[in-house]
């Protein structure tokens, strides 16, 4: 299975790497990311792979959801099947 | 890997445009339920409802999580219980409404509909029993909702029925009083019901659905508004496109849901209501729809035309966008669950007779409106009868939800909280349609129903 990790706020240092620490502390795997700085605002996209995830999903996107709002992000965790059929014919 | 503007477009728009799906219901038939024994058949529905109910609250939950889309509310249908009832002549039916109220709560769900009868070509046993019961039904219960359907195109205007539900609604107010005359605001009269409807306060479990069913009805007017607001100036035909877009990515949302639900609970999935459902919240309004095609307030001159377009494009967007659509599909109009309808019904912009005209190009009808408290039942019960027509006339559902404002006259307001909002008492043409409605009888079927 997998997730679309997607956060949004203001641009500083250490971002991606609070992120992605997060995902490896649970085994969550970062197949692809990509990032994007319109002004000031950052807007990160990653797809991971949470077939081996030590914790349930909702625990994962509140452990990602809670280091975002420590920085002041909004962090998103969600499950990658609802892009595709909104955004895919 | 999927288009990062598209994921941050599904981002915006359950973060800042209220896209969320508004229930997922469980249709649930109690026909295997019904015993000449009321307190056997109570306990039958009881154990039925919380055995197949038991996991809908947590799936729904856990969806929610999993896909991050907000899922309002968890729902249960049932069986139209004049049909369980009718088995227990003589006996109160009330004790009927307080199984699904006490079977509603043990599961955890926002509401469970089907304290209803389907009366539209004549009374049933168990009919009178249970209609007459609906006032103290809905009082004596919280999360009951009842309905009746009174006409319909193939049978015409049941006139007896509707002379009754004038004078139950009233006292149905009347005996809510103490509570913002709460017990209308779970009371629909229905012409051409639907089976299958996740909405409340309409949804039942129709006769010809399976054991059990999920049904689920999206929302997302703030979506359809905001694309709006995007597009600026542009002609009527690109505004009807962009509906349709929208349409179908809110519906494709909410199919994913119906099917992840569906395959969770091993039941089932019935259909996708591809409504339009407005909440009190600021920015998920169909009146701002509207406003935002152009018009200054909704109710204007123009409001049906731009209606009707909204509702015709949200169809032809949703249709494709979901394997089996059903229930209402169009757009609400709810008075008091709209930002945009309550501003308009209190600047004087939106008045009844207006409403009335919008409800003939829209889906459900004349919904959620408060009206003065000294409201004749005849008049309530005419009210009922024009909706009616314009139901059966058309071939589609019409609706009646009005809440007699107890000790309150036009231009007071009802406030109801959650998603039933709140609102100005409306006032009515005090004209009086007395004889007519006394006259009782059945307007025959139009000759619109003769298809075969």
């Amino acid at each position: 299975m997998r997730a679309v990790i997607t956060v949004i706020g203001k641009d500083m240092v250490g971002i991606l790497s609070q992120i992605s620490s997060v995902c490896a502390e649970n085994e969550v795997n970062v197949v692809e990311v990509t990032q994007s700085i319109l002004q000031d605002l950052f807007a990160m996209i990653m797809l991971v792979d949470i077939s081996k995830c030590r914790v349930p999903f909702t625990e994962l996107s509140e452990r990602l959801t809670h280091t975002g709002k420590d920085l002041n992000l909004s962090v998103h965790v969600m499950h990658e099947d609802i892009f595709n059929s909104m955004h895919r014919i | 890997m999927i288009n990062s503007r598209d994921i941050l477009e599904t981002i915006r728009m359950i973060d800042n445009e209220n896209l969320d799906v508004r229930t997922i219901t469980m249709g649930i038939s109690l026909l295997d339920c019904i015993d000449s024994d009321a307190d056997r058949a109570c306990d039958k529905i009881y154990d039925k409802i919380c055995r197949y109910a038991s996991n809908l609250v947590k799936t729904g939950e856990n969806i929610s999580a999993e896909y991050g889309i907000p899922i309002i509310h968890k729902r249960i249908s049932v069986t139209p219980i004049a049909m369980i009832a009718a088995a227990c002549p003589g006996k109160n039916p009330v004790r009927f409404a307080k199984t699904l109220d006490r079977a509603a709560n043990s599961v955890g769900v926002n509401f469970i509909g089907g304290y209803s009868a389907l009366v539209h070509k004549g009374f049933g046993p168990g009919d009178y029993a249970l209609i007459e019961s609906i006032p103290q039904a809905l009082s004596e219960t919280e999360l009951v909702c009842s309905s009746v359907n009174i006409g319909s195109t193939k049978a015409g205007i049941n006139m007896d029925a509707v002379e009754k539900m004038g004078r139950i609604v009233l006292e149905t107010a009347k005996r809510t009083a103490d509570r913002e005359c709460i017990g209308a605001a779970k009371l629909v009269v229905f012409c051409n019901a639907p089976e299958d409807n996740p909405f409340m306060a309409g949804a039942f479990h129709g006769p010809g659905e399976p054991d059990c069913v999920i049904n689920v009805g999206v929302s997302g007017p703030g979506v359809v508004r905001a694309a709006l607001a995007k597009a600026g100036d542009c002609k009527i035909d690109e505004i009807a496109n962009i509906i349709k877009k929208t349409a179908f990515k809110v519906t494709r949302m909410g199919q994913l849901v119906a099917q992840e639900a569906s395959r969770r609970l091993c039941v089932p999935f019935g259909i996708i209501d591809l409504s339009l459902a407005p909440t009190p919240a600021v920015g998920d309004s169909v009146a701002h729809i509207l406003e935002e095609m152009g018009l200054e307030s909704c109710g204007a001159h123009g409001t049906t035309a731009a209606l009707a377009l909204l509702n015709d494009a949200v169809k032809k967007g949703g249709v494709m966008a979901s394997s089996h659509v059903g229930g209402l599909s169009g757009a609400f109009i709810p008075v008091t669950e709209d930002a945009g309808m309550i501003d308009a019904a209190r600047c004087g912009s939106l008045c009844l007779t207006k409403l009335e005209a919008m409800t003939a190009v829209c889906s459900v009808g004349l919904d959620m409106i408060a009206v003065p408290g000294d409201t004749p039942a005849e008049i309530i019960s005419a009210i009922m009868a024009d909706e009616a027509a314009i139901g059966m006339v058309n071939s589609k559902t019409t609706a009646v939800r009005l809440i007699p404002a107890i000790g309150k006259k036009a231009g007071d307001e009802l406030n109801f909280g959650g998603l039933l909002g709140g609102g100005p008492v409306m006032e009515v043409n005090r004209f009086s349609p007395l004889k007519m409605i006394q006259r009782g009888g059945r307007i025959p079927a139009p000759i619109q129903s003769l298809k075969n």
